[in-house]
């Protein structure tokens, strides 16, 4: 936004530039505020990530220090595994089922409740409700949800006169059910995100197009939706970003369970590689999440930033 | 406060003395306390917790230059921070121990100190080869006994009564098929397994194997000969699981069950028999409606069945555990070790009732009839196989957990099963 706010600079070589940071006292600033940022950076980001990448190496079940060398022998088992291609597929599910199927449910409240009136207070606030709830509270209370003796499910099930189905335990429902879970507990924090947004959105604009005869739909989808684009491709990040680290809902409902058929990268990573001392085997897993994180990352932003461009 | 009564000349004699009294009695205390013995231990009941402080108490008397310190940690929090409590300068001098390959890594990375010597003079003839065995690795020692578990099947006679099966002549796996078959048709469910923890459903893989192999069999697996866990025995054992499960056996959704519901289930007399540790005798009872689980009278436990052509037959299958003393610890931590498993204290152990304790002749003073079998089953045995997700390591056990589910759901064949615990054991 800036850049395309701020008079067009004619280009000049870097020296010129830097010389006039130098003048200006931007450099001093630098010299000043860099290094505790980037000495907590270092200790916290880059020399985990160098050791997860130096430990996925060897083949090392976390006593002493690493020494049996196998060379990228943990990434081609790691590629091989049929569970990490599971993991890998959930994750994606995970990423579609919050862009195409949460969003817009987050989106479509934030349209009803977004003005200022008590009811719709109210409404947000029980929106809004599940995600404050811990994550691993919220995996254990509907782990009761979907017990086939005792849970919800089975009362209705029970209610309908059919034999009652046991969703977690079942390689087929077991997934969707952890889907509908997360979609539950995560769309209230969009919803948040597209309400602040649309408040934001200049009332004498909606005016204008109720005037001209634009439907509320209308309304929303010419106006309200291209004007809070922004925060659109903001939640969409979030969104992308939380799916990927998908873990604590998980580990109470199924454990990755039945026959690892629920693992995301994740849970994939902690089960196989920490809770089982294959330290070398999980940071490869490690190093292989970092890579998608931040290739997925980047294209995303390269590609809603082309998007803001046009 | 003190400098004001120190100012107070009234007091100040009085204070002076206390003072002195105190320095002394700390110089005293820093003289007499010169060694600290740390013990970890997974976290237990109240009851093994007072015995320990008994011990640890007797022991201190005795032994007055000694403190002995018991740290308790839960189960799963347990074994994952070991390795790093192993690694820092916090280690305990004392572990507590399942044997097997993990104390295999544990000693390959050097954290281990070696007790051959020691349990060469005269210690280890207090307990049963078997029990040694499970702390030996190559012929040295790095760990002692302190109780034994074998798994079996609990049952509940009521039921078994009721639909007309003698549960006492359960000899063979087709006399566990059949009453099976007669426990469905009477409309009583046959068996409950906490399918979702893994390792209740490992116990019916894991026995069949230790019946089909023996405890020598899978040593030879381990060393790869007779292709290794790809093996005959190792296959077969997944048929026969499988072939199991197509009776129906188990209570509905029993992969979504866990280990403390099944045996909550058990003690509320919802299924007649549970594949179990005797360990289960008192939580069964704990964790069910009433509080009072199966009665006592109903309540039977009986030895895992034999299996055709089975080399181990005689075998038992459970937990052999123990301690093990870290590296560089003191000479006193081993006194207190050998203090705290000698066969006064073991057979305290009994007494109390608070496990099945592996010395010669505790068993003389174990008081339930359950107990009595443990001890019975364990002296008759020719092998005691741990448990194999234990035995064969934190990996390559999981994996063994995992090839039991996928199998009793019909995920994957037994041949696929044995290639993939193979494929673990070598990649372990």
């Amino acid at each position: 936004m800036s850049t395309l706010t701020r008079p067009a600079v004619h280009r000049r070589s870097n020296t010129d530039r830097l010389r006039q940071g130098l003048a200006n006292g931007k450099f001093t600033a630098v010299l000043i505020l860099l290094p505790p940022a980037l000495i907590l950076f270092s200790l916290f980001v880059i020399l985990p990530l160098a050791d997860a990448a130096y430990y996925s190496a060897f083949s090392w079940n976390g006593y002493g220090t690493p020494t049996n060398f196998v060379g990228t022998q943990n990434y081609e088992r790691l590629l091989d595994h049929s569970v990490f291609h599971t993991a890998l597929w959930n994750t994606a599910k995970l990423i579609l089922v919050s862009l195409l199927l949460q969003m817009p449910l987050a989106l479509g409240l934030a349209l009803l409740v977004y003005r200022k009136t008590p009811t719709n207070t109210l409404f947000r606030l029980v929106f809004f409700l599940p995600y404050i709830l811990a994550e691993v509270a919220a995996g254990l209370i509907w782990s009761f949800v979907f017990d086939g003796d005792y849970g919800i499910t089975a009362f209705m099930f029970q209610a309908l006169g059919q034999e009652s189905v046991y969703v977690l335990a079942d390689r087929q429902w077991a997934f969707p059910a952890i889907m509908t879970v997360i979609v539950w507990k995560y769309f209230g924090f969009h919803m948040m995100i597209y309400i602040a947004a649309l408040q934001s959105v200049p009332k004498d604009l909606i005016e204008a197009a109720k005037l001209e005869g634009a439907k509320p739909r209308q309304v929303a989808l010419f106006v309200q939706i291209p004007l809070i684009k922004h925060a659109i491709v903001v939640s969409g990040f979030f969104a992308i970003i939380g799916s990927l680290q998908i873990f604590d809902i998980i580990i109470p409902m199924t454990n990755g369970g039945p026959s690892n058929s629920t693992h995301t990268i994740v849970t994939y990573l902690y089960t196989f590689g920490l809770s089982r001392l294959n330290i070398g085997f999980g940071s490869a897993a490690a190093v292989v999440l970092f890579v998608l994180a931040i290739g997925i990352a980047l294209f995303y932003q390269r590609a809603t930033a082309k998007e803001e461009r046009t | 406060m003190s400098k004001q009564r120190a100012s107070q000349p009234a007091r100040g004699k009085r204070w002076l003395a206390a003072a002195l009294a105190v320095s002394s009695g700390l110089a005293a205390f820093v003289a007499a306390a010169d060694t600290t013995v740390r013990v970890l231990r997974v976290e237990i009941s109240d009851v093994e917790k007072q015995y320990y402080a008994d011990v640890v108490a007797e022991y201190e008397a005795q032994n007055p230059g000694v403190n002995v310190v018991f740290e308790y940690i839960a189960n799963e929090a347990y074994k994952t921070r070991l390795p790093t409590l192993l690694q820092s300068n916090q280690r305990p001098d004392i572990f507590y121990s399942w044997g097997g390959e993990g104390l295999r890594d544990q000693v390959e990375a050097g954290f281990v100190r070696d007790l051959t010597e020691e349990m060469q003079d005269g210690w280890q003839d207090l307990y049963p080869e078997s029990a040694v065995r499970a702390f030996t690795l190559d012929d040295r020692v790095y760990g002692a006994p302190l109780y034994a578990t074998v798994v079996g099947f609990w049952a509940n006679t009521a039921l078994t009564e009721q639909a007309g099966v003698d549960i006492d002549a359960i000899e063979t796996w087709e006399d566990l098929q059949q009453a099976v078959t007669t426990l469905r048709e009477s409309g009583i469910t046959p068996a409950v397994v906490g399918g979702q923890d893994g390792w209740p459903m490992h116990f019916y893989w894991g026995y069949l194997a230790t019946r089909l192999a023996g405890g020598e069999g899978i040593e030879a697996a381990k060393q790869g000969e007779n292709g290794g866990f790809e093996g005959e025995p190792f296959v077969r054992a997944g048929e026969l699981l499988q072939a199991f499960v197509e009776l129906n056996p188990f209570q509905s959704g029993f992969m979504a069950t866990s280990y403390e519901r099944a045996s909550a289930m058990f003690g509320d007399g919802e299924a007649a028999l549970h594949l179990m540790g005797d360990w289960d005798y008192i939580p069964s009872k704990e964790r069910s409606m009433t509080g009072e689980g199966v009665p006592d009278e109903d309540l039977e436990f009986i030895r895992f069945p034999r299996v055709d052509d089975g080399a181990g037959n005689d075998d038992s299958f459970g937990g052999m555990n123990g301690f093990a003393v870290t590296r560089d610890a003191s000479d006193e931590a081993v006194d207190f070790l050998r203090f705290l498993l000698n066969e006064e204290n073991q057979r305290e152990a009994a007494r109390l009732g608070i496990f099945v304790p592996v010395a010669h002749g505790s068993e003389e003073e174990l008081d339930t009839p359950y107990a009595r079998k443990v001890a019975q089953i364990l002296s008759e045995s020719n092998f005691h196989q741990v448990f194999l997700d234990q035995a064969l390591g934190t990996s390559v056990g999981a994996t063994v957990n995992d090839i039991s589910g996928d199998l009793a759901q019909g995920e994957i064949t037994p041949e696929e099963a044995a290639a993939q615990v193979e494929e673990a054991w070598m990649f372990r």
